[in-house]
C-alpha cells in the first residue's frame, strides 16, 4: 500500500491537509483586507479542483486504503504520520474541500471586521477537517479532531451573533467533555495492541467488556459531535450564534465527524460491543428523528428550524449505521453526503437573508418570492431536497436508510415515518411562508434579488442535489467495496 | 570517563560568578538598569556554559555530586528559563527602586541552587541546594512596593516561609528515617540497602515525608496552602519565577527520590496517586470561582502539580520521562501566561480576569501568546500539553491506574471552563476600562515569540525532547 501509481507519487492528502495550512500562514502577511479574500477563494477553490484527482484516482474495487502516506512521526511513543482514504472517507473529503470554497462565497459581504482571521479560521478548519478524515494514525487523527475546536469555537464567539460567548462555550465545552473520553480509549486500545495505526487495531480478539468500555468512550465522544439525543442541546446555540460560514462547516462537515467516528472506530475495532449496544443506538437515533422533527416544526427562528432539521437528519445518518447492513450503511454515508449539501445551502440561503432583513424570524421573511424570485427558485429546491422529494439526493439516501431499516426490524422503521412527514411539514412551512406569506407580509419591495455571486455560491450545491439525486451510482460505486469490508468486520463477534 | 572538574561544573561556577559580579553591582546606588544588563549577560554566559558543558560526565565532591546527562540537560533548561524571566522581569516596575539590583542577585542565587539541585545525588547536599534555592525566593516575595493599605505581600511570604520550613523540617526527618535505615546518606547504595525493607513502614514513612519538601515546591496537595497567596502577594515577576522553574526543580529531583521506592512499592503508589487525584480536583475545582489571574493560575498549578504527579504514580522510566517533559512543558505554557500577566498589568498592579477584556485589540501579540498558553495549559493538541498528558495517561495506563487517568481526564473536562473564561475575555471580550494599547518592548515580542514557538514545537515533535530526556534516566532501573 505505497503511493499509488495513479497519483504520480505526489503526496495528495498531505498537500490538501498542509496547504490550507500555509495558506493561511501567507494570509496573515497579507495587508489588505480586499486580497486576503481573494487569496483565500483562489486558495480554496484551487484545493479543491486539486482534490478532484482523489477522485480520478481513486479505485473503487478496493476496500484497501489509498493514497497511503506513512512517515515516522514520533517514534518512541510510536506514533506516526499516516493518511489514507477509502470509501468511507472519499466522500467525505470532497465534500469537505468542496464546502470550504462556499464558505468564503457565503461570508464574502457578510464578515466586515477581522477578515483575516476570520479567514485564517477558515484555512486551518479546512486542515483539520482533512486531516480528521483521512488520519489512519489514532493519535494524529484525534490531533485534528481537537485541533478542528479552537478555530470553530473562534468562529462562533468573535463573528457569532449576540449570544456567540455563550453558544462558542458551551460548544467548546460539549465536545471537549467527549473528546477527553475518546483520548482515555485511545491510550487503552495502544496499551492493548502497542500501536496507534488505526487498521492494526481492527479485528483484535478483544475480551467483551474491553470492547464495551472502549465502545462507551468511542460512543460517548461521537455522539455529542453528531449530535445523538439527548446530547444534541449545543447544537441549535450553536448553529443560532454562527455566521454564515461556521454554520455551514459545523452542518456539513463537523456533523459528519461523529458518524464517521463510529464507521471508523466502533463498528470495525469493537464489533462485539456495536452488537450489543446497537438497539439502544437505533431508538436513540429514532428518538433523535422524531424529536428533531418535532422540534424544528415548533421554531420560528430560520436557523434554529434548519438545526433541530439537521438533528432530525443526522438520526437517519446513525440509524443507517447501527442497522449494520449494507443497505442502511450506504444510506448513512449518503445521508452524511446529502446532509452536508442539503443543510450547508440551506444555512446559506438562511444566512442571505439574514444579509438583507437583519433577522431570521420566519414572520419577517415572509412573502419574499414576490421580490427575489431567483432566491425563492433555490430556496424551494433545497427545502425539497431537505425533505427527501424524489428526484433529489436525500431522497436516495434516507430511501435506502428506511430499506436498511425495514430489513433489520419492521416496529423500528415504522416509528421513523412520522419523522419523514413531519419534516416534509416543517420544510414545507418554511417553504410556504418565504415564498409566497399570507395576506399580511411585510413589506420586502426594497429587497434586491440574489447577485451573482451568490448564485455562484449556491449552484455547486444545486448541482449536487441533482447530480446525487437522478444518478447516485458513480457515489454509491465508491464505497460499495469499504462498505462490504465494514460489515465483515463488523460482523467478527468473539 | 570523567570530564576535568572546570568543564563539568562550569555553569554553576558561571551563575556563582555572576551572582558575584551582581553584588559588587548592589553596593552602588541605583544602579538598576546596569544590575539588569549584567542579569541578561550571566544568562547568556549561563546558556552558554551549559551548553559546552552538555556532554559532561563526572563525580564530584566525594560522589555527592552527579554531573550527567539528565542533571546536564536540566540545567541548560535552567538557564534558558532564567534569560526567560530576566526577560520577563523588564524593568521590574512593582519592585521598590532602591532593591532592583538586590532583585537581580537573589534571582541569580536561586537559579544556582535550581542547577546544583538536579546534580545532587547526596541527601545532605541536597537538602543545601534546595534551600539554596528557596531562601532567595523568600525574599523576593516581600519586595513588592508598598501600597496604601495593602500588605499582602508580607503576607504572602510569611505564609511561603513557613510553609517550607515547615515542610523542609518533615523532608529532615524523613531522611533521618532513611539515613538510620541505611546508614549512608548517598542515593545510590540508600537505593541498594533499602531494598530489601522498602515494604516497612518505617521506609515508607521516611520516603513519604522524605518527599514532603518537595511536595511543597510543587504545591501539592496539601502542601498546596502558600500558593494562591504567595501568588497574589508577590509581584507579577515573582509570581512567574515562583510559579516555573522550581516546579521544574522538584519534579526532578522527585524522580531521583521516588527511584528509591521500587515499581512494585504497591503503598508509595497509592500514596502519591491519592495526591494526585486530590491535587487535580482541589486546584480544578476551586480554580473555577477565582476571579483574579494570579490566583487561577496558582490553583490550576496545583492541578497541573497532580497532573506530573501521576508519572510518579507509575513508578517506571517511562512515567518518570513523562513527568519530567509535562513539567518542561508546564514552565513553557506558565511563562507564556506569565509574559501576559506582567505587560497587562498596569504599573505592576494584579490581574483581574475581566482586565484582559479586548487584549486582542490592545496587544495581539500578547492575546496569541495567552491564547497559547492557556490552550496548552487546557491540554489541546498540537500544544505541548496535549502531548505531555498523552505520555502522562499512558504510563499510569501501563500499569494498570486506570481509575487516576479517569479522575485526570474528567479534571482536563472541567479544567477547560476556566481556561475558556480567560479565552472569552481576551479574544472575544470588547475592550473594557482600558482600551489603550500595550506598546512591547523587543525584548518582550521575542520572549513571546520563542514561547509561542517552543510551545507549537515541542507539542508537535517532541521525539527531540521526550528521547533526550528518556535517555538520560540512566540512573533509573
Amino acid at each position: 500500500m505505497s503511493l499509488s501509481e495513479a497519483n504520480g507519487g505526489l503526496p495528495l492528502l498531505s498537500i490538501l491537509i498542509l496547504g490550507p495550512l500555509a495558506a493561511a500562514a501567507v494570509a496573515a502577511l497579507i495587508r489588505s483586507e480586499r486580497l486576503v479574500r481573494w487569496w483565500t477563494l483562489a486558495f480554496t477553490t484551487a484545493s479543491a479542483v486539486f482534490s478532484l484527482k482523489l477522485w480520478s484516482g481513486f479505485n473503487p474495487d478496493t476496500a484497501a486504503y489509498q493514497f497511503v502516506e506513512r512517515r515516522a512521526w514520533i517514534p518512541s511513543l510510536r506514533i506516526e504520520y499516516c493518511l489514507g482514504i477509502d470509501g468511507l472517507s472519499l466522500l467525505l473529503v470532497l465534500l469537505t474541500t468542496l464546502i470550504a470554497p462556499l464558505c468564503i462565497l457565503a461570508s464574502w459581504s457578510a464578515i466586515k471586521t477581522r477578515v483575516r482571521e476570520f479567514m485564517i479560521c477558515l484555512l486551518i478548519m479546512e486542515t483539520a477537517m482533512v486531516g480528521v478524515f483521512s488520519a489512519l494514525d489514532f493519535v494524529l487523527f484525534f490531533t485534528f479532531w481537537e485541533a478542528m475546536l479552537i478555530p470553530m469555537a473562534l468562529l462562533i464567539g468573535v463573528w457569532g451573533g449576540p449570544r456567540r460567548i455563550y453558544a462558542s462555550v458551551k460548544f467548546f465545552i460539549y465536545t471537549m467533555a467527549g473528546s477527553i473520553f475518546l483520548l482515555v480509549a485511545l491510550v487503552a486500545l495502544r496499551l492493548k495492541t502497542g500501536t496507534f495505526y488505526i487498521p492494526d487495531l481492527m479485528g483484535r480478539p478483544y475480551d467483551p467488556a474491553f470492547q464495551c468500555w472502549i465502545f462507551a468512550a468511542f460512543a460517548l465522544s461521537f455522539a455529542i459531535k453528531v449530535p445523538m439525543f439527548p446530547l444534541h442541546t449545543w447544537l441549535p446555540a450553536a448553529h443560532v450564534e454562527a455566521p454564515t460560514a461556521g454554520s455551514v462547516l459545523l452542518a456539513s462537515v463537523l456533523l459528519k465527524m461523529g458518524t464517521y467516528g463510529f464507521l471508523r472506530f466502533c463498528l470495525p475495532i469493537t464489533p462485539y460491543a456495536t452488537h450489543v449496544f446497537a438497539p439502544a443506538m437505533l431508538w436513540l437515533s429514532v428518538v433523535a428523528i422524531l424529536y428533531g422533527g418535532f422540534a424544528a416544526l415548533a421554531q420560528s427562528d430560520l436557523k434554529k428550524l434548519v438545526a433541530y432539521s439537521s438533528v432530525g437528519h443526522m438520526g437517519f445518518a446513525t440509524l443507517g449505521i447501527f442497522v449494520l447492513n449494507p443497505k442502511g450503511l450506504e444510506g448513512a454515508i449518503l445521508v452524511m453526503l446529502n446532509h452536508g449539501v442539503t443543510t450547508g445551502a440551506l444555512f446559506i440561503a438562511v444566512g442571505m437573508i439574514y444579509e438583507r432583513l437583519h433577522t431570521r424570524e420566519l414572520g419577517a421573511a415572509a412573502g419574499l418570492g414576490k421580490y427575489m424570485p431567483i432566491y425563492a427558485f433555490f430556496l424551494g429546491v433545497f427545502c425539497l431536497s431537505s425533505m427527501a422529494f424524489p428526484g433529489t439526493n436525500s431522497f436516495i439516501g434516507e430511501f435506502l436508510v428506511l430499506c436498511g431499516g425495514f430489513a433489520h426490524s419492521k416496529l423500528l422503521a415504522a416509528c421513523t415515518i412520522p419523522g419523514v412527514v413531519v419534516c416534509a411539514a416543517y420544510m414545507l412551512r418554511m417553504l410556504q411562508r418565504v415564498a409566497w406569506g399570507g395576506t399580511k407580509n411585510p413589506d420586502q419591495s426594497g429587497l434586491v434579488d440574489l447577485n451573482l455571486r451568490e448564485i455562484l455560491t449556491l449552484t455547486p450545491l444545486l448541482v449536487f442535489v441533482f447530480w446525487i439525486g437522478l444518478h447516485p451510482a458513480p457515489f454509491v460505486r465508491v464505497m460499495h467495496a469499504s462498505v462490504g469490508h465494514l460489515l465483515e468486520q463488523a460482523s467478527r463477534l468473539p | 570517563m570523567t570530564s576535568p572538574f572546570l568543564l563539568a561544573f562550569l555553569p554553576e561556577l558561571v551563575l556563582l560568578a555572576g551572582a558575584l559580579v551582581l553584588f559588587t553591582v548592589c553596593l552602588g546606588e541605583s544602579r538598576a538598569r546596569l544590575a539588569r544588563n549584567a542579569a541578561v549577560g550571566v544568562a547568556a554566559a549561563a546558556v552558554l556554559a551549559c551548553i559546552v558543558s552538555l556532554g559532561a560526565r563526572a563525580e564530584l565532591f566525594s560522589g555527592a555530586y552527579q554531573v550527567d546527562a539528565f542533571s546536564q540537560l536540566l540545567k541548560l533548561g535552567f538557564a534558558a528559563g532564567f534569560g526567560a524571566i530576566i526577560l520577563l522581569s523588564g524593568d521590574l516596575p512593582d519592585i521598590r527602586e532602591m532593591i532592583r539590583p538586590e532583585y537581580f542577585l537573589f534571582v541569580t542565587l536561586s537559579i544556582t541552587g535550581l542547577t546544583m539541585l538536579v546534580s545532587c545525588v547526596d541527601a545532605i547536599s541536597l537538602v543545601v541546594a534546595l534551600e539554596l534555592s528557596s531562601f532567595p525566593l523568600y525574599l523576593l516575595v516581600p519586595m513588592r512596593r508598598e501600597r496604601e493599605g495593602h500588605r499582602t505581600q508580607m503576607e504572602g511570604a510569611i505564609k511561603y516561609i513557613m510553609f517550607g520550613v515547615a515542610a523542609n523540617g518533615i523532608m529532615l526527618f524523613g531522611l533521618s528515617y532513611l539515613y538510620g535505615l541505611t546508614g549512608t546518606t548517598h542515593l545510590g547504595p540508600m537505593l541498594a540497602l533499602l531494598k530489601p525493607v522498602a515494604g516497612t513502614p518505617l521506609a515508607i514513612a521516611g520516603m513519604a515525608m522524605a518527599f514532603c519538601g518537595l511536595y511543597y515546591k510543587l504545591a501539592v496537595f496539601p502542601f498546596h496552602f502558600w500558593t494562591p497567596d504567595v501568588y497574589q502577594g508577590a509581584s507579577n515577576e515573582t509570581a512567574g519565577l515562583i510559579a516555573s522553574l522550581p516546579k521544574l526543580g522538584a519534579v526532578a529531583v522527585l524522580v531521583r527520590f521516588v527511584s528509591l521506592a521500587t515499581p512494585d512499592n504497591t503503598t508509595i503508589a497509592a500514596m502519591l496517586a491519592l495526591l494526585a487525584g486530590a491535587s487535580m480536583f482541589y486546584g480544578n475545582l476551586v480554580a473555577l470561582v477565582q476571579k483574579d489571574l494570579k490566583r487561577m493560575l496558582g490553583f490550576s498549578g496545583i492541578a497541573h502539580s497532580g497532573y506530573a504527579m501521576m508519572g510518579f504514580v507509575a513508578l517506571s522510566r517511562a512515567g518518570y520521562a513523562a513527568a519530567l517533559y509535562y513539567a518542561v512543558g508546564y514552565v513553557l505554557m506558565i511563562l507564556a501566561c506569565f509574559v501576559v500577566v506582567c505587560r497587562v498589568s498596569k504599573d505592576g498592579e494584579n490581574v483581574k480576569i475581566a482586565d484582559l477584556a479586548g487584549l486582542h485589540k490592545r496587544s495581539p501579540l500578547l492575546a496569541l501568546t495567552l491564547f497559547t498558553g492557556i490552550f496548552a495549559l487546557a491540554g489541546l493538541p498540537p500544544f505541548v500539553g496535549f502531548m505531555g498528558k498523552l505520555g502522562l495517561l499512558t504510563a499510569v495506563i501501563a500499569r494498570g491506574h486506570l481509575t487516576l487517568a479517569i479522575v485526570a481526564v474528567i479534571n482536563s473536562a472541567i479544567a477547560v471552563y476556566y481556561y475558556l473564561q480567560v479565552v472569552r475575555q481576551a479574544v472575544f471580550g470588547e475592550a473594557g476600562a482600558d482600551p489603550t494599547p500595550i506598546r512591547l518592548s523587543v525584548p518582550t515580542r521575542i520572549l513571546c515569540a520563542a514561547l509561542i514557538a517552543c510551545i507549537v514545537a515541542f507539542g508537535c515533535f517532541p521525539e527531540a525532547v521526550v528521547g533526550a530526556i528518556a535517555r538520560s534516566l540512566t540512573f533509573v532501573s
